[in-house]
């Protein structure tokens, strides 16, 4: 058995940041798709030892037990302010989230936004896939215009549930966030292309740009009552149009060196926050 | 960023770290305490009264290396409480009793994972937004249900400025032995009156003893470690509350604190924590100098009470007299004490009204008369 070892080369294995252990995700869930992304990438950064991850409740909330790196579980939707001062303690370290939509766009929105605004040099990894997965499938603050849930039995109305929260768009207006891309991963091209963006979120934080976050565009075949190839089928039909795809802030593309650069820079004409020289503002 | 960010105020640029006697608000004895015990993380949401604690952390902690941040919530601060705590530090929040109420699912979580942290209470009247003005009423929410579960905040009254220093200063000390949350209750009277106070030595936090359980990053050198309160499996949750219940009996029997002031040989005993014990201690004084025998016993661990020395009255004393800035909450405490041996009384003010020592006297004065009453039946 060593000896064959030995003759074959190895091109595909567990990424050591991933404990061998068996999830408890779902049949076709794309959290073991993102687990192992996010993992590989704290393989090829080297920085397993350095990092501390936080995952919050819903259907990730295990994740403590799937990540080798330290982790911890946070109460529901706070694991924004958990990091913060993870990060505020050990800046050296890489601290990441990993929240799903109801954790992060709903309860968890006041703490998502003041992270960001802030320019936590934090790493989000944020699943949405339109529904409360872990408690058996309601509405989301990103289920779709008359999408069916259980709290939604005749649809999502919208006169009366409001409209899903597009949360790449919305964190793209704070002065804090470096980098926001929005992928998926229903095909090898698009999951090749999400570990790109979750390699340059870790970057980005290690880099201390400022605040990351990547939104996966994810299913949930459980909850939405379909297979999973059905599930990324409607996912890519349903989904990608109210969610598209693409980098939604990305300071140093725009020529920054960072977050705090492209603040200042978007309020050079406020004389408080850009003094001149002189001290004329005293 | 900004041009003028203002640096002066006492204690300004140096950090101190000789012991040294000096006026001060409770609110800022609190908070120089705390950083002098090695707390460096501060994480607090604007409330009044206990806007200057806050205040002092915004402006000392750059000089001492550390960190203040306000939240964007009481909710967001406790949990960075909880964040810093797994990562290590000597941890702090500081609010008053609406803030407490949206800290608890925090100071929860917090019990569950074992995390140790300090949070102030500078308590105001409720219930709801309530007012400002000084007040007690929190008293059952420190002691009873800080949060939901099966778990015991471990909460500290103190009753002079010099006390609440002394208090914040050792309380990282007992948080940490016990991987607990710890609770100082104090009120807005505390916290805003200025007493001379003898502020304790620096600690470097650099000195203080590693946490081999917190989520460092495991450094390749061990296993990774996790903090969490999910237990999905109810034995397993079951005996882990056990276990923490075992703790908890440890710090019944090593942490109650408490003064007895002219207790030995009175009938009637006062009890009474924090602003309230310093009115009734001016009540007893005076009734003393009337010749009734009275006596005041204070409470400095609300929990633990401090059930042994209370029962050690329980022998001789004849009546008992809760008095409190609430509607009577403490009172039940003393009642588990004193077990129907001798009547317990109640007399408070609520609503943010500081009763005076006069009606106080009053009270242990038709005490007085009924004893004698029955005395001469």
């Amino acid at each position: 058995m060593a000896e064959t070892t030995k003759e074959m080369k190895v091109v595909f294995e567990r990424p050591h940041a991933l404990l061998p252990v068996v999830t408890n995700y779902c049949p076709g869930c794309t959290h073991g798709i993102v687990n192992r992304l996010v993992a590989e990438v704290i393989d090829e950064l080297g920085v397993e030892g350095k990092t501390v991850g936080i995952a919050p409740v819903g259907c990730s909330v295990m994740a403590y037990d799937f990540f080798a790196c330290d982790m911890i579980e946070a109460a529901h939707g706070r694991a924004p302010a958990v990091a913060t001062a993870v990060k505020r303690v050990h800046p050296d370290n890489v601290v990441f989230a990993y929240q799903g939509d109801g954790d992060l766009a709903s309860i968890g929105m006041a703490e998502t936004v003041h992270a960001a605004t802030r320019g936590e040099n934090i790493t989000v990894i944020f699943i949405n896939n339109a529904i409360y997965g872990m408690t058996g499938g309601q509405m989301a603050p990103t289920s779709l215009p008359n999408q069916i849930t259980q709290t939604s039995p005749y649809g999502r109305d919208v006169s009366k549930a409001g409209y899903p929260v597009r949360v790449c768009e919305l964190l793209s207006t704070l002065d804090g966030v470096a980098y926001l891309e929005r992928v998926t991963v229903d095909t090898p091209k698009s999951v090749r292309n999400a570990k790109k963006a979750i390699r340059k979120a870790f970057d980005t934080q290690i880099a201390k740009k400022g605040y990351s976050l990547v939104e996966v565009v994810s299913t949930c075949p459980t909850n939405w009552g379909l297979t999973p190839s059905e599930a990324f089928a409607w996912m890519r039909e349903n989904m990608l149009p109210y969610y598209p795809l693409g980098v939604y802030k990305d300071v140093v593309a725009d020529g920054y060196a960072n977050a705090a650069e492209a603040a200042l820079d978007r309020a050079k004409d406020c004389p408080l926050v850009v003094p001149s020289e002189e001290g004329s503002n005293s | 960023m900004c041009a003028h960010v203002p640096r002066c105020g006492h204690y300004g640029g140096e950090v101190e770290d000789m012991a040294e006697k000096v006026l001060m608000k409770g609110n800022e004895a609190l908070a120089e305490s705390a950083m002098r015990a090695g707390c460096r993380f501060f994480f607090g949401y604007p409330i009044t009264p206990q806007t200057e604690l806050a205040a002092y952390m915004a402006k000392r902690m750059p000089y001492v290396g550390g960190t203040y941040l306000q939240a964007e919530s009481e909710i967001a601060a406790i949990n960075m409480v909880y964040g810093a705590a797994a990562a290590g530090a000597r941890v702090m929040t500081s609010s008053s009793s609406p803030g407490v109420s949206l800290k608890s699912e925090g100071i929860s979580y917090m019990a569950g994972a074992d995390l140790p942290g300090l949070i102030i209470n500078v308590q105001r009247g409720g219930p709801g937004l309530g007012g400002i003005q000084p007040s007690q009423s929190d008293y059952w929410q420190a002691t009873r249900a800080m949060g939901h579960g099966d778990f015991h905040c471990i909460v500290f009254a103190p009753s002079t400025v010099q006390e609440m220093c002394d208090l914040a200063y050792g309380a990282f000390d007992i948080a940490d032995k016990y991987r607990n949350p710890v609770m100082i209750l104090a009120d807005g009277m505390l916290g805003q009156m200025m007493e001379p106070v003898e502020l304790p030595k620096m600690i470097d936090p650099k000195t203080l003893p590693e946490k081999d359980w917190a989520t460092t990053g495991h450094g390749d050198k061990r296993e990774h470690n996790v903090i969490n309160s999910l237990y999905l499996t109810a034995d397993h949750l079951e005996k882990l509350n056990q276990a923490r219940f075992e703790k908890y009996a440890r710090v019944e029997a090593e942490e109650q604190r408490s003064e007895s002031y002219l207790c030995d040989d009175a009938d009637i005993i006062v009890v009474a924590f924090g602003a309230s014990s310093r009115v009734a201690r001016s009540a007893v004084n005076t009734a003393r100098e009337q010749g009734i025998k009275v006596g005041l016993f204070r409470p400095i661990t609300l929990w633990p009470f401090p059930k042994v020395a209370l029962e050690e009255t329980c022998s001789h004393a004849k009546a008992y007299l809760s008095v409190e800035m609430n509607m009577g909450q403490m009172i039940d405490d003393v009642k588990l004490v004193v077990a129907g041996r001798a009547p317990v009384e109640f007399y408070g003010r609520t609503g943010g009204v500081i009763p005076t020592p006069n009606e106080v006297l009053t009270k242990i004065k038709e005490m007085q008369a009924s004893l004698i009453g029955k005395a001469g039946e």
